[in-house]
């Protein structure tokens, strides 16, 4: 899927830029026992009392999600294109969730 | 058909995040679905919830984690030129992604076991608010499994694209392309577990 | 950019490959034979519509006695919306005249990815194969209304599983046109094409994408838990198991009002396309064109509950979709005057794509206004589940999407086939269809007013009157229809050759040969302007 028929010279005022440093085996252990201590927190607050879950659940899955999404999916490496997409994707879900709850929430 | 043909990895990347836009918003429209019922029956998923295992959701949480890591890491001994060690990455991640599949059949085995799939007399003896809360449950995980499925077939072809050198140095989109799908699949279960096995 | 560009490259229409003819057309990944399959396939579908609404319109000649079961004319509506909507309207402008024209108004040889725009088209037709068997297999044709309510749809003995699955099918096959367009305008811009000097049916085109990546999935999902409602009673829908219809039609409409706009926008963008050419001016309000085009799409993914008023949602939600649903019309006006703007002072060439613009224009703003009616609370509980929403849609997606579709057709058909049609007959075609459209879709508002409700089998005999005229619209609509197409297939058999630039236009389709050549341009052009420069060209 990668190969197109292209015009053979640049690509003109994208938003992308090309990723060029590649890290190493370390950063992405590190980010992994993050995520493990991370899980462990969110089993842990769940155990304390209901309220305390869904705060977990509310701030350290998102967070949880984040170093996923800009570690091991190389979001750090990519140009502002890729993160604009993302944001676009959440934000749109949000609005969704909103509206919705516009409804829910009111009856 | 003839012509220059122009290799256009970042654009190959943007069209896979472009998809894997499309997966996030499909489990989006879930996790909406989700939030309605459960503002609907608070107590009811919150009884629910605590039917289902909590330990072996953590465990398939660990692995699946583990396995993002070696896809990772399989990217990055390829960008290095290395070989065997991006193998035995990429299969343990085949073989954690297996694992997850294993304890999933348990749990629901245990489940169907008690009486507790859709349509079952005994869940229609269960409140509404639990009979919904089965019904998401069995949904979004069993969706979910759809997709480590086929992230493993994807990560299998790759093994073998690798093995085979297809897959190599100076060309290796189609790994970080799969290794994307797999750590979406892996994000949607970091969203599961809380949402079912901790904070219901 | 040089104009005439004598090319060696053969035409798209000959076979270069080691496959000929039909074999050729169906493993091709050229964007311009993809566009046409997309064509042919959807004119076939549309005919098919046609068909059936045309067998709708003659049950209602009469108030009780029927040619046909009211089961079966429970299956027309819904067969006639799922083929209309689906196959033709949601896909038509974007799958024909965006994969034919979008890498060329962008200067590119294809769409980033050709194998998967070819397996695009495989899935579209797939599904609309899946749909067609619902019909005839299973409990037989669904009765549910396109719209596959819940809790009906999940008791209803006929065959909805599959009619749905067809559905989530064709979904499939626009988000993969999505992606595509969506690299395709990031990557593949000719070297000096910025963003803002791209023709504005690439911003079309470019925010339709958008609208199809973020809103199909949703109903996706939906149609998918549908399915496992009906296998295997996930119960999530079904208010005896705690579930809620309520979220079904959150949900369903989520997707299905954005999709509105899937269809509306790029012709809107087509008709920015053909209003600076056949004035011979630059666009009034480029800019103001272009970010419409992305407010509608923001906008308009925010308003779908504006069809549940009378669900039974909260006074609050009432509320705010009112409100938002009278801001998107603003949008939509921006474009409506910049367009008027245009044409005045132009110098005016009346030829048939600009007739079928106009007629788009006058035919949008009355469905557009009446939208705008029916987002008003008190309004709608009135007129909810009329003729009258009947007569508004098919303003809006007939008389919108169908004209803006004609007109492209009409406008870039020489270009496409490197033939030219009779303009004579066009002009015939336009009268019965004019007269007979209106007839048609503002005799169904004058009975929604009167309070004819929709998908009714019978009628009561003081709608009589106005049925029968609408019933004798759709008859003039037909034969209108009918002289359109067999003008345009006239011309592709045996017309006589079109010139390369017929109508004077400057964007980049017009500066290459007609039919293209296989890889569309020679030498990549350089963009040292934007797109609709009349003024400047008569300067030099």
């Amino acid at each position: 899927m990668n190969e197109t028929l292209h015009s053979p010279d640049h690509h003109p005022y994208s938003l992308d830029e090309p990723h060029v440093e590649h890290p190493g085996y370390g950063t992405f252990i590190k980010v992994w026992a993050a995520l493990v201590v991370l899980t462990f927190c969110l089993v842990g607050l769940s155990h304390v009392s209901q309220s305390y879950a869904v705060w977990g659940l509310l701030t350290l899955t998102p967070l949880k999600a984040g170093l996923v999404f800009y570690y091991f999916m190389h979001l750090k490496y990519e140009g502002s294109l890729f993160k604009i997409v993302i944001l676009v994707t959440l934000g749109t879900l949000l609005i969704f969730f909103a509206l919705l709850f516009s409804d829910v929430a009111f009856h | 058909m003839s012509g220059h043909v122009h290799r256009d990895d970042l654009g190959s990347r943007l069209g896979m995040w472009l998809f894997l836009v499309t997966e996030i918003v499909l489990f989006g429209g879930l996790f909406i679905g989700y939030s309605y019922m459960r503002y609907k029956y608070p107590a009811e998923f919150h009884h629910g919830g605590a039917e289902l295992n909590a330990t072996l959701g953590v465990t398939n949480t660990l692995v699946l984690l583990t396995s993002s890591l070696t896809v990772v890491l399989a990217i990055v001994a390829i960008q290095r030129a290395e070989k065997k060690r991006a193998l035995a990455f990429l299969g343990t991640t085949l073989a954690l992604g297996l694992t997850f599949l294993v304890i999933k059949s348990f749990e629901w085995g245990a489940k169907f076991h008690h009486g507790l799939y859709p349509n079952s007399p005994h869940l229609a003896t269960l409140p509404p608010g639990e009979q919904v809360f089965f019904g998401l449950y069995f949904t979004m995980t069993g969706l979910h499994g759809v997709h480590v499925v086929v992230g493993l077939a994807v990560l299998s072809v790759m093994f073998w694209w690798v093995a085979t050198d297809r897959v190599r140095q100076d060309r290796y989109i189609h790994l970080e392309n799969s290794g994307l799908y797999w750590h979406l699949v892996d994000v949607i279960w970091i969203f599961l577990l809380p949402l079912f096995y901790l904070a219901a | 950019m040089s104009t005439q560009a004598s090319t060696a490259q053969p035409s798209y229409l000959v076979d270069t490959g080691a496959r000929k003819g039909l074999l050729a057309w169906l493993t091709t990944t050229d964007h311009k034979r993809i566009g046409l399959l997309y064509l042919y396939s959807m004119i076939t579908f549309f005919f098919v519509g046609v068909g059936i609404g045309f067998v709708m319109r003659l049950v209602q000649l009469t108030t009780f006695q029927k040619l046909i079961t009211a089961q079966t004319y429970n299956a027309l509506f819904t067969v006639h919306g799922v083929i209309m909507i689906f196959l033709f309207v949601v896909p038509g402008l974007p799958a024909i005249f965006g994969n034919f024209f979008l890498p060329i108004l962008i200067g590119a040889k294809d769409v980033s990815f050709p194998r998967l725009n070819l397996a695009s088209w495989y899935f579209f037709m797939a599904g609309a194969i899946l749909a067609v068997l619902s019909l005839f297999t299973g409990g037989g044709a669904p009765d549910t209304g396109w719209t596959f309510y819940a809790p009906f749809s999940l008791k209803t003995g006929t065959n909805v599983s599959l009619a749905v699955f067809a559905a989530f099918v064709l979904g499939f096959s626009s988000m993969l046109t999505g992606i595509n367009f969506i690299t395709t305008i990031h990557r593949l811009r000719a070297p000096g094409m910025k963003f803002f000097r791209m023709p504005l049916m690439c911003w079309a085109l470019y925010s339709t994408a958008w609208i199809q990546l973020l809103a199909t999935p949703i109903v996706a999902i939906t149609l998918l838990l549908v399915i496992l409602e009906r296998f295997f009673g996930i119960g999530i829908f079904d208010p005896s198991k705690g579930g809620d219809p309520l979220l079904y039609q959150h949900l369903f409409w989520i997707y299905s009002h954005p999709a509105v706009y899937i269809m509306i926008l790029p012709a809107m963008g087509a008709i920015s396309e053909i209003i600076p050419t056949f004035t011979k001016r630059p666009i009034f309000g480029y800019k103001a064109i272009a970010f419409s085009s992305m407010s509608i799409a923001g906008v308009g993914s925010l308003v779908w509950a504006h069809h549940m008023f009378t669900s039974g949602m909260s006074g609050m939600a009432l509320m705010i979709f009112s409100l938002l649903t009278m801001v998107v019309a603003v949008p939509s006006a921006i474009k409506v005057f910049n367009w008027v703007s245009t044409l005045y002072k132009g110098s005016i060439d009346f030829e048939p794509p600009l007739l079928f613009a106009l007629t788009f224009i006058f035919l949008f703003c009355i469905g557009g206004l009446t939208g705008v009616m029916q987002g008003a609370l008190a309004i709608n509980v009135h007129i909810h589940d009329t003729y009258f929403i009947v007569g508004h849609f098919h303003y809006v997606m007939f008389g919108g999407t169908g004209m803006a579709l004609f007109a492209a057709l009409l406008y870039w058909f020489p270009k496409m086939w490197g033939k030219m049609y009779s303009k004579k007959a066009i002009y015939v075609s336009w009268f019965p269809m004019f007269i007979g459209f209106n007839m048609l879709y503002f005799g169904m508002m004058i009975l929604g007013m009167m309070g004819m409700p929709r998908r009714y089998y019978v009628h009561l005999p003081q709608f009589h009157t106005m049925h029968v005229v609408a019933t004798v619209g759709s008859w003039l609509l037909v034969l209108g229809l009918i002289i359109f197409f067999a003008t345009l297939l006239y011309g592709i058999l045996k017309g006589p050759k079109a010139e390369d630039n017929p109508w004077g236009g400057v964007t980049l389709e017009w500066t290459i040969p007609s039919p293209p050549p296989l890889e569309n341009f020679e030498v990549i052009p350089t963009i040292t302007r934007g797109p609709y420069h009349f003024d400047q060209q008569e300067k030099a």
